[in-house]
């Protein structure tokens, strides 16, 4: 367990390292870079600028220089936000964008145990056939469209109610969350919703339930300890990948709903060739990605007996 | 079925001749499918599945023919229908070119706010006496009739001094009833009391010179100034620069569709190389490439499509099409590529395998006839949900402007254009929003019907 | 049969009650998470209250910022955000009062001659702190921009000054540069040349004053954070959440307190979508908001008040001129040039009302001697003529020794407007004389790599001035200078450039111009396509709030709440 775990480790950080080099190449690639200005500037300016920022350098040695202050976890300081270190930015605006990515898919994950249960259970009738309309337009529509949609719905909800109800974009209270989390998790539910549906109709068939029936056991007890129970394994399985999607995925709902998440710190820091908010961010979430995948692996073997750590 | 005896007569020599050994026994059979047909065959039961596959052919056709049967350029500018909705009015009328205006008046005499010539959704040229207390003039147009305290509408130009009392407005005319209002300015620009409000409503007008280039009219023709013509027919109404919504559904369908279909080809195809490679050699090469995929599996796949569209670059009049899909494959390949070599690895090991080599099968046999027909459901499936997500990809992509560069329509980007007009021309969003929505759902619904459908363990379940 | 249907009811009934069940604990649990997440996130927080965008009882205005201000050290600042929270937080010499003319500052009175200008400063005005802002603020300031250690990208606005291009090189001492405080209260400046408009280009926030201590004691972070800063101006900043939320409070040290009505100017949302930002409004969040020419109709429709400014901005095609580009040559740009409209760009593409058809590459708001420039050198630009244009394409195809002319690469920004103008422009060329144009859409520091390589045929440009003076804009085809991207090198034009910088008599100066407009319109050395114009929508509450071309825009300082 313990020689597992070192080993998944030093993999875990190679990995950043691969992704920490494929970032800074792919990155210099780009023609210009950030120093450059719209009101143009001396070859003199722009000498001590590229000075001050070390990008005068050969780009061997900045890639040395980068990968010594990596390991000392230190990115260095935003070209845009010219007095920010990149580890303040992501100290500051990852925390956001995590507390909306684990809600959207603690959303995504009730719900869509919920919403799959109760459309098993009322399999061909009404509650199955309005669930899995829903269910279908949330697998088919691109999530800025619910983005763009669930804020104009907010707007004139708070309009019919002549009150605030809820805030239609920023960020800082509770209910600045309620929105933005749920048009996130929208797609990740609706694919859950199928699943869990389909794993419930597949166990209504089981021996075992057929069993338990057979022993007259009471239906109550049928439903929650056996057929919810095990069907909520393979919507388990799943959850983990879709963490990585939702995480990064937050990009649209952090733009439309102007949350200041690190999503958004992305794009905008790509548009402005900021090298180091670029390198700081796609390291940090690449290693994030990369522990998590590591930790969820672990707790499966704590967790199933049958799955042997090797 | 059982085969009739044959009618022997009793003393002929060789009556009592047992029956031959291969004399077929009572066998119950159906016709001998194979794989396919058997796949075939269940996914034609599943209506779902065989809809979806109907509308992905029509889908294809629409992409394919549709600019055949529709001729009509994606690119050209009907500038005198910008964001026309379907089924709008066509009827206009044909005028001379824009004269320059020095402030003369068909009615020299008229006092008040009033019109120097009838209005035409070329200009309108308002004219109003001077007022003594004004030391500039503000002008207003409303859609809406204007009460008194309320909001006047949108400020089209100031004018600076009292005796400048005309103004020409060619702003976006559209043949509907307009509201303008003229205000007084005091000499700091602030609005003072006095005001005047006159309606008008503009005349739709071409000029002959646009009608003949947009082919309304035949130079033979020998229309006049006055005449009535229609102008051209966009059945989906025309998007923000007065393009073809149909036509541009139907080319941003080629984009889509081809990122949509090409990406995901060639991602699964580099994949299943890759990962029936490492299946079949095993060992430390199998260990070494699948570290590799390890690594690339590992980057965070929004974060580097974008570094990678940006890092790749799109030259002057490129599309764009090419560095998203390849971008796309270099991220994309290495979940096919797992998948495969773990296929391949399991069905190596399996029983009927083994069972062929002791047999004696060549290699050949055995991936014609075991390797591929137990790879080739997942990677189909795979395939199939792949496109959804890829289709995605490029709407996203095009949301935060890093899309198809412009003028190539796409779906995504039309989606994203039509996004900013949503409350006031919403079929610029309906129309592109809505094929996404079908075709993703279209393949979507299919990849469940070919995974039921190609499920080894369904075969023999009727 | 009927028995096993009413089992199957009941094991439905008792299933559902345990889903509702297991509902009910979901939605609780959920609410508990998002507290725990609320709280946890407590720092991280905005803390974006849901007060109204003008809220009279505590004097509060709200309003969106559309990035996060870059950089709020003034020595350093190039930005318009960072420029405008700058401009309510300090206060230079001199200032531009709600009518957009010239007003003391710090200095109470000033005086400019060809070689020097002095500024006696005022003995109330106060840093946040409650000590004096004195000459010495502004030296130190002065200096710090033009340190070359500190690489300011502005700093060229400082080179009027005597020694400051040289000190700038790192040529001579910092010590050495043209300003000095004569005493506390008196600021004496030595300027390399004569410099007309050098009394309004101290409002400009590169020359705010910078306390010499203070900045030493935040070592480093000076302008990082909001306790890093101090503030001479009508607000102090009390709040500063990154990338979420600034806030800013009535100063009590600023000496016109008169002036300064409102308590609070509050930005808790930073973003620059315009429909979040229309929801805003909306919703009554946001006391103002930009529309874009999609939501006109909307605003129409919910009956707001709108306005209309023009920010002071001039865009343009601007040739690339380089050897051996077929752009060069006069004839091609001529034939583009009548081939395009820039009225039908402006009335028919971009829809709204602010926007001015390009004429000339000085805007119509700069002043001549006694009347506007444009009114006193009109532009004349000529009207679009299919046949004349035809008539160039011929000649320059004649003299390029050309069958038909190559394709050329329009480079292009990545904003909503480029897209449009780029695609009308394609269009409308292709139509027009069967010239096909390759869009290069790039984002902003590609395309501005691109456009000092040169690698462009055609780009779409635009300037905004960085002083109120024509000269901002007359000097930017002047060979020497930098911004010139498409390298037009014309002896001509050199020569009246530097009659313009170095006149002091306005009649002068204005005729100097009027030949610059001459030049770059006969010889279409650019395309201009429209002044830009900004349509917004107010509180009906709010009063007073001041649009500006040159300086912080929107100015809060001046505003009131009306009665409601």
């Amino acid at each position: 367990m313990w020689r597992y775990t070192v080993r998944r480790l030093i993999q875990g950080i190679i990995t950043v390292w691969f992704i920490a080099t494929a970032t800074f190449f792919a990155m210099h690639s780009v023609p210009g870079d950030p120093l450059t200005q719209d009101r143009a500037v001396t070859a003199d300016i722009r000498a001590n600028l590229e000075a001050k920022y070390g990008l005068d350098k050969p780009l061997g040695q900045q890639y040395l220089i980068f990968l010594g202050n990596l390991t000392r976890g230190d990115f260095g300081i935003s070209f845009t936000q010219k007095n920010r270190e990149v580890n303040d930015i992501i100290r500051e605006h990852f925390p956001v964008s995590a507390t909306l990515g684990i809600l959207a898919i603690v959303f995504a994950g009730l719900g869509g145990v919920l919403w799959g249960a109760l459309t098993a259970l009322y399999r061909n009738r009404l509650p199955d056939v309005v669930i899995m309309f829903l269910v279908i337009l949330g697998i088919s529509v691109p999530s800025f469209v619910f983005a763009a949609l669930g804020q104009l719905a907010l707007v004139n909800l708070n309009d019919l109610l002549g009150v605030s109800l809820l805030p239609v974009a920023g960020w800082g209270t509770v209910w600045h969350m309620l929105v933005p989390s749920l048009v996130l998790g929208l797609g990740t539910m609706a694919y859950l919703t199928r699943l869990m549906r389909s794993s419930m109709l597949e166990i209504v068939n089981a021996d075992y339930i057929r069993t338990a029936k057979a022993k007259g056991l009471p239906p109550t007890r049928i439903f929650s300890r056996h057929q919810l129970r095990n069907a909520i394994l393979p919507v388990i399985t799943v959850l983990g990948p879709s963490i990585a999607a939702i995480t990064t995925g937050g990009f649209v709902v952090e733009l439309v709903f102007a949350i200041p998440g690190l999503g958004r710190y992305f794009v905008q820091a790509v548009q402005q060739l900021d090298y180091t908010v670029i390198m700081g961010t796609t390291v940090f979430y690449g290693a994030f990605l990369v522990l998590m995948v590591i930790v969820v692996d672990l707790l499966y073997g704590v967790v199933d007996p049958r799955v042997r750590l090797e | 079925m059982a085969e009739t005896s044959p009618t022997v007569t009793l003393n002929e020599p060789g009556a009592f001749e047992p029956l031959h050994a291969e004399q077929r026994a009572q066998v119950l059979s159906r016709p001998s499918l194979s794989y396919w047909q058997d796949a075939w065959i269940r996914l034609k039961a599943n209506r779902r599945a065989l809809g979806s596959l109907y509308i992905i052919i029509a889908l294809l056709l629409f992409t394919v023919v549709g600019p055949f049967v529709w001729q009509v350029d994606p690119a050209a500018q009907d500038l005198d229908q910008i964001s026309t909705p379907p089924g709008a009015s066509r009827a206009a009328t044909l005028v001379g070119p824009l004269q320059p205006w020095d402030g003369s008046t068909l009615e020299p005499d008229r006092p008040g706010l009033h019109l120097a010539e009838p209005a035409t959704t070329q200009s309108v040229r308002l004219l109003w006496d001077p007022w003594p207390e004004a030391y500039g003039y503000r002008v207003y147009r409303n859609i809406f009739p204007v009460a008194p305290g309320e909001a006047l509408g949108l400020p089209m130009g100031d004018t600076f001094a009292r005796d400048q009392t005309r103004f020409e407005d060619r702003l976006d005319l559209q043949p509907r009833t307009y509201y303008y209002t003229v205000v007084a300015l005091d000499t700091y620009g602030e609005e003072l009391d006095r005001q005047e409000s006159l309606e008008v409503t503009p005349n739709r007008v071409i000029t002959i010179d646009d009608a003949l280039a947009r082919g309304l009219i035949a130079p033979a023709d020998d229309r006049q100034v006055g005449d009535s013509v229609r102008l051209a027919l966009h059945p989906l109404g025309t998007d923000y620069l007065g393009r073809d919504m149909l036509a541009r559904l139907m080319h941003g369908a080629r984009v889509s569709l081809f990122i949509g279909i090409a990406a995901p080809f060639l991602f699964v195809l580099f994949g299943v190389v890759y990962g029936s490679t490492a299946g079949f050699l095993g060992g430390h090469v199998d260990q070494a490439l699948m570290r590799f995929a390890d690594f690339v599996i590992a980057l965070p796949f929004l974060l580097f499509m974008i570094l990678f569209k940006i890092a790749f670059g799109i030259g002057p009049g490129e599309s764009g099409i090419m560095p998203m899909v390849v971008a796309m494959v270099v991220l994309l390949w290495p979940a096919t590529a797992r998948l495969v070599r773990g296929q391949i690895l399991q069905v190596r090991e399996e029983g009927y395998v083994s069972a062929a080599r002791l047999l004696g099968a060549p290699t050949g046999y055995l991936v014609m006839r075991h390797m591929i027909p137990n790879t080739m459901g997942v990677i189909l499936v795979t395939l199939t949900f792949a496109v959804p997500s890829a289709i995605f990809t490029e709407a996203f992509l095009s949301f935060i402007g890093m899309g198809v560069a412009p003028p190539t329509p796409s779906w995504g980007s039309m989606c994203n254009e039509g996004i900013k007009t949503m409350l006031t021309y919403p079929h610029e969003l309906i129309f592109p929003a809505l094929l996404i929505s079908i075709t993703v759902l279209a393949f979507n619904l299919l990849g469940d019907g070919l995974r039921d459908a190609l499920d080894a363990r369904m075969r023999s379940r009727e | 049969m009927s028995q096993i249907a009413d089992n199957q009811r009941d094991f439905t009934r008792s299933a559902g009650r345990q889903l509702l069940l297991f509902a009910v604990l979901a939605v609780s649990g959920v609410a508990l998470l998002m507290l725990g997440l609320a709280w946890a996130s407590g720092m991280t927080g905005a803390g974006a209250g849901l007060s109204r965008g003008v809220d009279p009882t505590t004097g509060t205005i709200t309003a969106v910022l559309r990035e996060e201000p870059p950089q709020l050290n003034s020595s350093m600042s190039t930005d318009q955000v960072s420029g405008m929270v700058l401009g309510h937080l300090k206060e230079g010499l001199l200032r531009y009062d709600e009518h957009n003319e010239l007003a003391p500052g710090v200095a109470e009175r000033w005086e400019v001659t060809a070689t020097d200008a002095t500024f006696w400063l005022r003995k109330d005005a106060r840093w946040s702190d409650g000590q004096p802002v004195t000459a010495h603020d502004f030296v130190f300031a002065w200096r710090l921009a033009l340190d070359p250690a500190n690489a300011s990208e502005y700093s060229f606005i400082l080179y009027p000054i005597l020694n400051a291009e040289a000190v700038n090189r790192g040529e001579l001492p910092l010590e050495s540069l043209g300003v000095e405080a004569i005493d506390d209260h008196t600021l004496h400046v030595r300027l390399a040349r004569p410099v007309a408009y050098f009394a309004k280009l101290v409002a400009f926030s590169t020359f705010y004053p910078i306390r010499e201590d203070f900045y030493r004691s935040t070592q480093g972070r000076y302008g990082a954070d909001h306790d890093t800063l101090l503030y001479n101006g009508p607000f102090v900043m009390t709040r500063w959440v990154h990338g979420a939320h600034v806030r800013m409070e009535k100063n009590p040290h600023y000496w016109d307190q008169d002036r300064v009505q409102i308590r609070v100017l509050d930005f808790p949302y930073i973003t620059s979508d315009p429909n979040a930002q229309l929801n805003l409004f909306k919703d009554g969040k946001i006391a103002y908001t930009t529309l874009t020419e999609e939501n006109l109709n909307e605003a129409m429709v919910q009956g707001w008040h709108l306005h209309r400014f023009m920010d002071g901005s001039v865009f343009y095609i601007e040739f690339n001129h380089r050897e051996g580009r077929v752009t060069r040559n006069h004839h091609l740009r001529k034939a583009i040039a009548l081939a395009l409209d820039p009225g039908e760009l402006v009335y028919r593409v971009i829809k709204l009302p602010g926007y001015l058809p390009g004429e000339s590459l000085f805007p119509v708001w700069l002043d001549g001697v006694e009347r506007p420039l444009r009114q006193e050198k009109p532009a004349n630009w000529p009207a679009a003529n299919l046949a004349e244009a035809r008539r160039h394409l011929e000649l320059a195809k004649r003299e390029l020794g050309l069958e038909r002319i190559p394709p050329l690469v329009l480079l292009s920004g990545d904003n909503p407007i480029s897209n449009k103008q780029s695609e009308y422009y394609q269009e409308s060329l292709s139509r027009s004389l069967g010239i096909e144009i390759r869009i290069d859409k790039q984002i902003f520091k590609q395309r501005l790599a691109k456009m000092t390589s040169g690698d462009f045929d055609m780009v779409l440009a635009g300037w905004g001035p960085d002083y109120d003076d024509p000269l901002t804009f007359a000097d930017l085809f002047a060979s020497w200078n930098l911004n010139n991207r498409g390298r037009y090198n014309n002896p001509e034009l050199d020569r009246w450039v530097r009659a313009a910088q170095n006149a002091t008599d306005p009649r002068e100066r204005v005729d100097a111009f009027g030949e610059i407009q001459r030049i770059l319109i006969d010889d279409a050395v650019i395309l201009p396509n429209y002044e830009r114009g900004v349509v917004y929508v107010t509180d009906p509450q709010l009063r007073g709030m001041v649009r500006r071309s040159v300086g912080p825009d929107p100015d809060f300082t001046n505003v009131r709440i009306a009665g409601g």
